[in-house]
C-alpha cells in the first residue's frame, strides 16, 4: 500500500548501554536545552536525555516502527526523511542538532551538515570510522567491500551508502569552514588518543 | 462497563454565523474518574455519524460504544486512570440539539429553520460543558475525522485549556475532494420528494436520499484493498449473474444494508448541518496561513494519519506537522500502515493504542512536573 517494508537493517533495537557515542553525546549536551536529533530511532538517545538532563527533545525517524516505539517512549518524534526534512525549521531553532551513526546513511551528507549548523547553534555529529585498521585489513586481504563487527551489512543490503574515516571528516569540516569544537574517538566504549584514524571505531565531533 | 447517556442544558449559544440558539442541550457520557485536582480529563470528539456513545455498554440499547476498543480500563484512553468525556456534536441528532430539535419559538421541530453552524460552535459547546463539569484544563482533547478537526479547532481556540490534542485522519481544512462527496450525499437526500423542504417530521422521512447518502459515504471510507479483500466479486446469495438489477454481488447488498440501517439511527437534516460545518471547516479562516492560526500554540500535537487513507489523506497530516515544526512545536507524528482506509483509525487500533497510550502517559507526566 505505498508503505515499503521495513528495511531489514533496522531489526535490532540498540540498547543505550551498547552505543558508546550515547554516553560522549550525554556529556556534551548541556542540561535544559533544546535538542532535535535526526534519526532518532526508538528515541533512546532521547528519551536518556529527557530523564537525565532534562532538554526539550525532538527526533525525526523514518521507520514507521521506530517512530511507533519513539512515540510509545514519549518522546515527540515525527515520521520524515531528514534529507528533506529539515528545511521547515527557523534558524537556530535548537541548542544542539545530532547526527547519530547516520551521517553515512544520508543521499546528501554535505547538505545535511549544513542544515544542521544552520537550524542547530551546534551540531553533534557521530559515525563509525571506515579509517578502522579492522576495514582496512578486510578490504586489503579478501579484496571485498569490507564486513566487520563495525559495518557488518552486505554491500546490497547496507544502509550505508557513503562511507568515510575520520580523516575524511576533518577534511571536509576543513574545506567547508565547519568549526569543530571538540572531537572524541572511542574504541568500544574506551576513549582513545593516538592514531585515531587507524584505532577508533566511532568518532564523535562537536561542530559550531 | 455499563454507562449511561447525561444531559447539560444551556441558556442560549451565540453561534459564528451571528445567530444565537437558545436553549441548547448537549448529551454526554463520561468513563472513569474524576481526580481531585482534576488534571486527568480528557475529551472525546465523535466522527460525522458518530454519538456520545463512544465507550462502554449502553444501559438502554446494551451496545459497545463506537470506539471502545480504544476507552476503557487498561485500554488506550485507560479509564482506571483519565476522566473521559464525550459528547454528542451541535446540530446531531443523538441527544445534543439539532434541526430535529423543538423549536421553543414555535413547538415544531426547527428543521431549515436551525442556524447553520460550524465546527468552532462545536468546540463552543463543548467548552460550556467541560466549564460546567468544572474542568479547566484538559489533560486531552481526541478524534479521527472530524473529531479530528474538533481536536485542531480545540488547539487554536482554547489553547491555554489542552495539554495536547491528537487529531487522527484528518485535516485543517476541508478539500475540494471532501466537499464534493459531501455535497453529493446532500443533493441525493434534497432530491428525494420525501425530503420536502427539510419538513418530513411528522411525516415519511426521506429514507432513500439518505440511504444512497450514506452508501457513497461508505465507499469513501474504505479502500480499494479492503473492498477487494472483504467483498472481491463475490455473488450475494446467487451461483450466478441475474442479469438484472436486483442485488447481484456482495458490495451492493452491504451498501444498501449499510443505508438502510444508518436511516434508522440518522436524521437527514442533521446530515445536510453537519457536513456542512466540516465544508466551511478551515483553520485558518480563508487566510491559508497556517503558521498564524498556531502562533499562540503551546499545546502537544500527536498527529496521525493512515497509508490507505483516500478520504483525509497523509498529506494533509503532513501539512499540520510541518507547520508545527516551522514555529517549533512540540509535534509527535506517525503514518501508520493499514489496508482499512480511512475506517482505519475506528477498526485498525493495535498501533494507534500503542502510540496514543505512551503520549498520553507522557504528556501526564510532563503536567505533573509542571
Amino acid at each position: 500500500m505505498g508503505q515499503a517494508a521495513a528495511p531489514i537493517y533496522h531489526q535490532q533495537p540498540v540498547t543505550l548501554a551498547e552505543r558508546p557515542d550515547f554516553h560522549v553525546i550525554g556529556e556534551i549536551v548541556e542540561p535544559g536545552s533544546r535538542v532535535l536529533d535526526l534519526g532518532c530511532g526508538e528515541g533512546e538517545l532521547l528519551a536518556w536525555l529527557v530523564e537525565n538532563k532534562r532538554v526539550l527533545a525532538r527526533g525525526v525517524e523514518i521507520s514507521p516502527a521506530q517512530v511507533r516505539r519513539a512515540i510509545a517512549r514519549g518522546v515527540s518524534v515525527y515520521q520524515g526523511d531528514i534529507d528533506e526534512g529539515l528545511a521547515d525549521y527557523p534558524d537556530k531553532a535548537f541548542d544542539y542538532v545530532i547526527l547519530s551513526q547516520t551521517l553515512q546513511e544520508t543521499r546528501s551528507p554535505l547538505q545535511v551538515l549544513r542544515e544542521m549548523l544552520r537550524v542547530g547553534r551546534r551540531a553533534i555529529i557521530s559515525f563509525p570510522n571506515f579509517g578502522h585498521w579492522n576495514v582496512r585489513f578486510a578490504m586489503l586481504l579478501n579484496g571485498q567491500a569490507p564486513k566487520t563487527k563495525l559495518f557488518p551489512y552486505n554491500w546490497y543490503n547496507s544502509p550505508n551508502i557513503h562511507f568515510l574515516s575520520i580523516n575524511d571528516f576533518e577534511d571536509l569540516c576543513r574545506e567547508h569552514g565547519f568549526p569543530i569544537e571538540r572531537r572524541y574517538f572511542l574504541a568500544g566504549a574506551r576513549r582513545v588518543k593516538a592514531f585515531p584514524n587507524l584505532i577508533a571505531q566511532t568518532a564523535v565531533f562537536l561542530l559550531g | 462497563m455499563i454507562v449511561e447517556p447525561q444531559c447539560a442544558r444551556f441558556d442560549s449559544i451565540a453561534l459564528e454565523g451571528g445567530a444565537t440558539l437558545s436553549p441548547v442541550e448537549v448529551a454526554y457520557e463520561t468513563y472513569g474518574h474524576l481526580n481531585s485536582d482534576r488534571s486527568n480529563a480528557i475529551l472525546i470528539a465523535h466522527a460525522f455519524t458518530g454519538d456520545a456513545h463512544a465507550a462502554g455498554i449502553s444501559h438502554e440499547a446494551g451496545k459497545p460504544g463506537w470506539w471502545d476498543n480504544m476507552i476503557g480500563p487498561g485500554k488506550a484512553f485507560d479509564t482506571d486512570r483519565y476522566f473521559v468525556i464525550c459528547s454528542n456534536v451541535l446540530g446531531g441528532c443523538q441527544g445534543t440539539t439539532g434541526p430535529g430539535s423543538i423549536n421553543p419559538a414555535t413547538g415544531r421541530p426547527y428543521a431549515l429553520s436551525f442556524p447553520v453552524i460550524t465546527i468552532r460552535d462545536m468546540v463552543r459547546l463543548q467548552k460550556m460543558l467541560i466549564d460546567s463539569l468544572g474542568i479547566h484544563k484538559l489533560l486531552c482533547v481526541s478524534g479521527g475525522s472530524m473529531g479530528g478537526m474538533q481536536s485542531l479547532e480545540w488547539a487554536v481556540s482554547y489553547p491555554d485549556v489542552v495539554r495536547c490534542v491528537i487529531p487522527i485522519a484528518t485535516t485543517w481544512r476541508h478539500s475540494a475532494q471532501q466537499i464534493a462527496f459531501n455535497e453529493v450525499g446532500r443533493q441525493a437526500i434534497m432530491a428525494d420528494p420525501d425530503w420536502s423542504e427539510g419538513e418530513y417530521y411528522d411525516k415519511k422521512p426521506p429514507a432513500r436520499g439518505l440511504s444512497v447518502a450514506r452508501m457513497v459515504g461508505h465507499i469513501t471510507y474504505m479502500s480499494d484493498e479492503s473492498m477487494r479483500e472483504k467483498f472481491g466479486r463475490k455473488l450475494r446469495q446467487k451461483e450466478k449473474l441475474g442479469f438484472d438489477f436486483s442485488v447481484d454481488f456482495e458490495v451492493e447488498s452491504y451498501l444498501r444494508y449499510r443505508g438502510n440501517q444508518f436511516v434508522g439511527r440518522f436524521d437527514a437534516n442533521s446530515y445536510l448541518y453537519i457536513t456542512k460545518a466540516e465544508d466551511y471547516f478551515d483553520l485558518t479562516n480563508g487566510t491559508g496561513r497556517l503558521n498564524d492560526a498556531f502562533r499562540t500554540v503551546d499545546t502537544r500535537f500527536l498527529v496521525i494519519s493512515f497509508t490507505s487513507d483516500w478520504l483525509y489523506p497523509s498529506y494533509q497530516s503532513q501539512e499540520i506537522v510541518r507547520v508545527l515544526r516551522r514555529i517549533n512545536g512540540d509535534v509527535a507524528y506517525c503514518d501508520l500502515q493499514s489496508n482499512y482506509g480511512h475506517d482505519a483509525f475506528l477498526v485498525d487500533i493495535a498501533e494507534q493504542s500503542e502510540i496514543v497510550r505512551g503520549f498520553l502517559d507522557s504528556t501526564a507526566r510532563l503536567a505533573q512536573a509542571a
